[in-house]
């Protein structure tokens, strides 16, 4: 086996390594949603483990296509991913506060403050 | 705190940083840094900040490589671990996982610490901020998975080691000295509000 062909086995075996990875990261995302218990809780599972999850996608994108002009866009999206995934949980969570308080039965401690907080509508 | 009018060299620079970010993310849409892409890219950019202005943000900080090399590797480490808690808790049968919403109170009260500190917490499984206070600088974390209250103050002292991290990465002298000072007292260690409607 020429040296050549010895690194694509490596790269292509990487890359399976990342796309399963990833794969079962988004499962279990999908899982949690179903089962846990409150909107915050699902917050959680809706933007987490799908970040790693779609990042080792991406990795295992790139391990496999190897081409430069794919490997830019890959890496661009997974920048956006970073940039948006926060402000997307944020705004869910932020409205669902204002919706109502969050419930206490499922809480070990709730500091936020008895009127709801700073961005209560009040 | 209330931030002092930008210097003209300032807004310069910040300007400059907007169009180097526009002009590598256009260069990245096309797949390669030539000097056509790279031409294309400065028209764009500067399109897009005539049409659509940036808020000022006040940066004093100096940028320092091992601090941001500290964080990226310890947040990719955050990343994964948590990654896989949070994974592990969806697959645990008959189990409803507890969490909390707690208040931090940051050291460092800048509009920049606050979203940089933020957007790291939200990108680690098991931390959302759900609200700011951002004239105390106090975020309100809903975090998962927690079980007690001494779990809840060692994630409470795990976010002031982050905002730590990443004044050291890129803070000024000043924000270091402040997050060098001691832990805050809790706010609201006496009251486990559990099972109480406030």
């Amino acid at each position: 086996m020429s040296p050549d062909s010895v690194l694509e086995t490596v790269l292509d075996t990487a890359a399976v390594v990342c796309l399963a990875g990833g794969a079962l990261l988004c499962l279990a995302a999908g899982v949690a949603l179903v089962r846990f218990p409150d909107l915050l809780s699902r917050m959680h599972a809706a933007t987490k483990p799908q970040v790693l999850g779609l990042l080792l996608v991406l990795l295992g994108c790139g391990l496999r296509l190897r081409t430069s002009a794919d490997v830019t866009t890959l890496v661009l999206i997974g920048a956006f991913q970073l940039a948006t995934a926060p402000v997307a949980a944020h705004m869910v969570g932020r409205a669902a506060l204002r919706e109502r308080r969050p419930d206490p039965d499922l809480l070990v401690t709730d500091e936020l403050p008895a009127d709801g907080g700073p961005s209560s509508p009040s | 705190m209330s931030p002092a009018p930008l210097s003209r060299r300032d807004r310069l620079r910040n300007r400059a940083v907007a169009v180097a970010v526009l002009v590598s993310v256009w260069c990245l849409l096309w797949g390669s840094f030539t000097w056509a892409n790279v031409l294309g890219g400065l028209a764009v950019a500067a399109v897009v900040l005539a049409v659509f202005p940036l808020p000022p943000v006040t940066f004093a900080g100096r940028v320092s490589l091992p601090g941001v090399l500290r964080f990226v590797l310890r947040f990719l480490l955050d990343l994964v671990v948590s990654s896989v808690q949070v994974a592990a808790l969806a697959f645990r049968v008959g189990h409803r996982p507890a969490s909390a919403v707690i208040a931090v109170p940051l050291k460092v009260r800048s509009d920049l610490n606050i979203t940089l500190t933020s957007v790291a917490l939200c990108l680690v499984p098991g931390s959302i901020v759900i609200d700011v206070d951002r004239a105390t600088g106090t975020l309100y974390v809903h975090v998962l998975g927690v079980r007690d209250r001494a779990e809840v103050e060692r994630f409470r002292r795990g976010i002031w080691r982050l905002e730590e991290r990443i004044i050291t990465a890129v803070g000024s002298a000043a924000e270091r000295r402040l997050v060098a000072a001691p832990d805050p007292v809790s706010p609201q260690s006496s009251a486990d509000r559990k099972g109480t409607r406030v």
